[in-house]
């Protein structure tokens, strides 16, 4: 299968630090540095990402936001919307969430007949799925592992990382043999997904009184939520 | 005749204790009905009034401060996220956390609320029951062409009616993002290091 070499060596990069990171970690007190046992580590991965998110990907994206047509943004959300219905719907089915699967397999029947490119699924109320290989092993009862703060990427786990390199291994852009136009596909789909965070780093320049612990927390926090549907189990985690 | 006139003066007084009951139920606005009433009326001055339109911050700070903090319980919401080590601070450093807490949440309401110009809001059924004095507001964000957000209300109810003291964006619970960064920072240099961190965020610095 034709996987692109980037992506796939990047994710094998992140494992196999994490493999080797997990040999010499000392354990910190405290529930966040539980969560997040390679935190130097972390720390450094993030000052990387920082400034190429702040000088170069992140005016992109707003410029992407504020310049180009409505149309084309909604567009190309939708194409890789379908993707994702495709992956949600899958993910359903392995957490045998029947309804849940049905609704995104239904999504996707409708949106055929905007050519996959005019959201009519949502525009009839049917839900978007959210569901995804990091998600289904939440599930299946597989925890979080140590949490990873990768370059360009951004915030993820060892389990929602894994998941997410499964999904680019499985995704239909791996098919696509001609390589400028694949590469364009993935800028594209990268520029949408930094597009739709945009308002969450808004809120996090203005709430954080730590950038990287505020976002470390809210990541786990949603994906949490994510996992159980909307009903996480409450705890008192006051360390 | 006397008889009758008792039975009158009886529902009389009934019916003068019911109104009184429903004054005072007035008074006790449920915890789902004030997260609406709040709402529409922060909703509806968003939307209509001219200088919060214009992008006037000292508007918009005096509408978050006149119209919304009333509704929160900063001191609960202050010792929540400082957790264990909001017994070991003095009197005078719970005041200025709270203080400086306060700020840095109008600070974020402020630049947050002009963003949601064309919402509309759904409000779930609340599930409780009738005596409970702590609930969760359920409430949901729709955007035109994005997927909808969840934000939920932690509620409870003291001597002054119910007031808010967490607030749970799809997910993601400001207090325990805050109790992260309270400890990160009590570990660093104590409960001083905290309100200094929070001082000079609230100066106008950026985070780190």
């Amino acid at each position: 299968m034709s996987v692109p070499r980037r992506v796939r060596t990047g994710s094998a990069a992140a494992l196999a630090l994490a493999a080797a990171l997990s040999g010499c970690a000392t354990m910190q007190e405290g529930a966040s540095s539980r969560a997040d046992p390679f935190e130097p580590v972390n720390r450094a991965m993030y000052a990387i990402h920082e400034p190429i998110d702040t000088n170069l990907v992140r005016p992109l994206a707003q410029a992407w936001v504020d310049y180009v047509p409505r149309p084309v943004q909604s567009a190309v959300r939708t194409f890789f919307g379908n993707i994702d219905d495709g992956f949600s719907a899958l993910n359903g089915l392995l957490q045998g969430k029947w309804d849940k699967a049905g609704d995104d397999l239904g999504r996707i029947t409708v949106n055929v007949w905007g050519l996959g490119l005019i959201d009519i699924a949502s525009e009839a109320g049917i839900p978007k799925g959210e569901e995804d290989f990091g998600q289904t092993f939440g599930f299946w009862g597989i925890p979080q592992g140590p949490y990873l703060f990768v370059p360009l990427i951004g915030p993820t786990t060892v389990r929602d990382g894994t998941g997410l390199g499964l999904r680019f291994y499985l995704g239909p852009l791996g098919y696509v043999d001609e390589i400028p136009l694949r590469n364009v596909l993935y800028g594209l789909g990268a520029l949408d997904r930094r597009a739709e965070a945009l308002d969450a780093s808004a809120m996090v320049d203005r709430a954080a009184i730590d950038k990287y612990t505020f976002i470390r927390r809210s990541y786990l926090q949603r994906r949490e939520y994510m996992v159980h549907d909307g009903n996480p189990p409450r705890k008192d985690d006051d360390e | 005749m006397t008889r009758r006139l008792d039975a009158l003066r009886r529902a009389l007084l009934l019916g003068a204790c019911a109104l009184l009951a429903s004054g005072s139920a007035l008074a006790q606005e449920a915890p789902d009905a004030l997260v609406k009433r709040v709402s529409q009326e922060v909703t509806q001055i968003v939307k209509t009034d001219a200088k919060v339109r214009a992008g006037d911050q000292a508007r918009i700070r005096e509408v978050v401060e006149s119209r919304l903090l009333p509704h929160f319980d900063f001191s609960r919401m202050t010792a929540l996220a400082m957790g264990r080590h909001w017994a070991r601070a003095t009197p005078e450093q719970k005041a200025r956390l709270a203080d400086e807490f306060r700020s840095l949440l109008v600070r974020t309401y402020s630049s947050t609320l002009t963003q949601y110009r064309d919402q509309s809001i759904d409000y779930k059924p609340l599930r409780a029951d009738a005596a409970a004095t702590e609930v969760t507001v359920r409430t949901e964000v729709v955007r035109p062409g994005q997927s909808p957000v969840q934000i939920d209300y932690g509620m409870a109810k003291g001597a002054n009616g119910w007031k808010a003291y967490d607030v749970i964006v799809g997910g993601v619970s400001l207090v325990t993002n805050y109790r992260d960064e309270f400890n990160e920072q009590i570990r660093s240099g104590g409960i001083d290091a905290l309100v200094a961190a929070l001082v000079a965020r609230n100066k106008g610095g950026g985070a780190k």
